[in-house]
């Protein structure tokens, strides 16, 4: 699968800051198109920065810096003519704790279609909102709902809300920032099939805390440590045989 | 080792004590503060309850053609056509009180309320009708036995004839007392039978809508800026620290620069519930900065990334998420800060909105008073009847502040986190 796939996203000499302290040190990273790319390593070993430097969510806090080249499609994310706006469309974001708008659920999904003009009439946006959500395996769920606040629905349904949103947009890249830590194993259960039926038509990077979840979701896993890109590759070939110690450590259980 | 648990039992009951003493003393705080609160409202109760009511005269007047013509119904001669009203009652009564004397009975507006009469109706012209006229502040003390006959008589030299006469009309049931509707109608008057609250109520409101104006816009702007486009650091913590400071200005400041800026350099009229409003809006900009401030703090941080996320820009970020999740909190904190204002004399009284103002203010640029300047003016003046006036009005100005924070509660109740957007 990864001689067929091209890549994506490419990351050269990714290092942060965040004032004097140094949060990654030169990552160099290649995820490819449709795709499962799964982030794993200790707390505060700098995956979670990683995957927020990749839709420049890391503008939002201030002294953090980022340097080294991240490119999509070749073109690079921080660059002059990049208009941060129209990145975050391409590249979509779903957090840790499922953060629904305070809005209806349908307003939820339309917002991001809306603000950026996408659709011309009322019935093309419930277009993309139906799609969205059958996408999200959630229609069935509140196609009844739809005027009640996205706040009401379960934690699970609200965090495939977060994932239908993010979805509308049409992206290319979707990252996930443990978005399971916050479910019960049956929610759990249900947005990892989510994401398996997603990685068909989306490149997906997502941070988890579970060695054993990144070994069911992913086809690459890549192994963080101190802030450094200690190994990656594909995710048979990193559990059975990883090529470094702390990963070895790390995947038995013997740290992190 | 019995000794010990001597000790112990004794160390136990000596905090469970302590224990008594704070319920107690927090009790006594407690009970001290519920009693002022009882005394105020007596004292309210008391003091407006006279100004509840207003006797009236049944008067009965030729609107004779001799003294208005039709034509110039407006400058009729009304004190005639009151005149040989009291002639007619007098002499009809064989009694020997002079009508100068009897004229004081009645408010000395009673020409100028016939020539009202008559000019909203002009039908009523050569007819005669019974009229309502109010009695003038004295006899309508009188009237409900809040003044006694000896000091009239020794005071204000009324007859024997007079007293005997007046009871006598009382008897025949030509002294009537009505619920004092008029004091929420009517303008200001020196003659507290006639004065009302209208002009003040009125000026309190265009004061108030001038404060909102300027103050929530000004709010809102404010925290937007220290809160979502400065970055965290000295320039905003300078800010904050002025703003808080700002807060505890006495009131009476705010006046001072009311005179000096907005009357003396800019020139707006003085008196006018537009610089009074401007000057409230002022006081009451910190207030609600605060307010505002720490309901946009309030809104989880999650919530921007999660607009940013899908691509809003940061304006699109505030104006759809943060602001309307902020909006029960900011409005909560606006109309508390309002009712404060309402409540507020002291600025007013520099910039002269505690003048006398007779006509209804038409605009904010004309001259009135507002609710608690106009409590002043009539607690100053020596008439009982405009005491019990200033009662009436501290009523009408506690119920518009209970209103008030009504709302502000309905607000934050009703206005949940959720909100609809487009």
């Amino acid at each position: 699968m990864e001689g067929l796939s091209r890549i994506k996203v490419e990351c050269r000499g990714v290092s942060a800051f965040y004032g004097e302290t140094q949060a990654l040190n030169e990552v160099n990273l290649s995820i490819y198109d449709h795709e499962v790319m799964a982030l794993i390593g200790p707390s505060g070993c700098g995956k979670s920065t990683f995957l927020r430097s990749l839709n420049r969510m890391n503008d939002l806090v201030s002294g953090c810096r980022i340097e080294g080249e991240i490119s999509l499609d070749g073109e690079d994310i921080y660059g002059r003519g990049m208009d941060v706006t129209r990145l975050r469309t391409r590249v979509g974001m779903v957090f840790q704790k499922p953060n629904p708008f305070s809005k209806s659920v349908f307003e939820n999904v339309a917002y991001g279609p809306r603000i950026h003009g996408m659709a011309s009439n009322r019935s093309e946006l419930e277009g993309i909102v139906e799609t969205s959500l059958r996408r999200a395996s959630l229609w069935e769920e509140v196609k009844d709902r739809m005027k009640q606040p996205g706040s009401s629905l379960s934690g699970g349904q609200q965090q495939r809300l977060c994932i239908a949103r993010a979805i509308a947009l049409n992206p290319e890249v979707i990252l996930m920032d443990e978005p399971c830590s916050a479910l019960d194993p049956i929610a759990t259960a249900r947005i990892e099939e989510l994401i398996a039926e997603l990685r068909g038509s989306y490149s997906l990077v997502v941070v988890t805390h579970s060695i054993q979840q990144a070994a069911r979701i992913s086809d690459r896993v890549a192994f963080f440590h101190l802030g450094k890109l200690v190994e990656d590759g594909l995710t048979g070939d990193i559990y059975n045989d990883p090529k470094d110690d702390r990963t070895l450590g790390y995947i038995t259980g013997r740290f992190g | 080792m019995i000794r010990e648990a001597k000790a112990t039992r004794d160390y136990d009951r000596k905090r469970h004590r302590y224990d008594g003493w704070l319920h107690g003393v927090s009790l006594c705080a407690v009970m001290l503060g519920v009693f002022f609160l009882l005394v105020l409202f007596l004292i309210i109760v008391k003091v407006s309850l006279p100004g509840l009511t207003q006797s009236y005269f049944v008067l009965s007047v030729d609107f004779s053609e001799e003294w208005i013509e039709r034509g110039d119904i407006a400058s009729g001669r009304y004190r005639k056509v009151l005149k040989s009203g009291f002639s007619e009652l007098l002499e009809g009564r064989g009694s020997e009180v002079r009508v100068r004397d009897f004229g004081k009975v009645l408010s000395s507006r009673s020409s100028h309320i016939l020539r009202e009469m008559v000019v909203s109706d002009p039908a009523l012209v050569g007819r005669r009708v019974e009229v309502r006229l109010p009695l003038s502040d004295i006899w309508d003390q009188v009237n409900k036995g809040l003044l006694s006959w000896e000091s009239l008589k020794v005071h204000r030299g009324v007859g024997e004839s007079l007293q005997l006469l007046f009871l006598e009309l009382k008897d025949d049931g030509l002294v009537e007392e009505h619920w004092n509707v008029g004091v929420l109608f009517r303008g200001d008057s020196r003659f507290p039978e006639v004065a009302g609250l209208y002009g003040a109520i009125v000026g309190s409101f265009y004061a108030m809508l001038v404060c909102f104006l300027v103050s929530f816009p000004l709010a809102i702007a404010t925290v937007l800026y220290t809160e979502e486009l400065v970055p965290r650091g000295r320039f905003r913590d300078i800010i904050d620290v002025n703003i808080n400071n700002l807060a505890s200005v006495p009131s009476v400041v705010f006046g001072l620069l009311g005179l000096a800026f907005f009357i003396g350099s800019l020139g707006f009229p003085r008196s006018s519930p537009f610089v009074g409003g401007l000057v409230l809006g002022l006081m009451s900009l910190p207030t609600m900065v605060i307010a505002a401030r720490e309901a946009v703090r309030r809104v989880p941080v999650s919530l921007r990334e999660a607009a940013l996320s899908v691509g809003a820009t940061r304006q699109q970020s505030v104006f759809h998420h943060v602001l309307p999740s902020a909006m029960p909190g900011i409005l909560t904190g606006t109309i508390i800060a309002l009712a404060r204002a309402l409540g507020e004399a002291a600025p007013l009284l520099l910039i002269g909105m505690n003048a006398f103002v007779s006509s209804d203010p038409g605009g904010v640029m004309d001259p009135a008073t507002a609710l608690p300047t106009q409590i002043l003016i009539w607690s100053d003046s020596p008439e009982r009847g405009f005491v019990a006036r200033a009662g009436i009005a501290i009523v009408v100005l506690i119920g518009f502040l209970l209103l008030m924070n009504g709302l502000s509660i309905y607000v934050r109740s009703r206005w949940s986190s959720y909100d609809r957007y487009g």
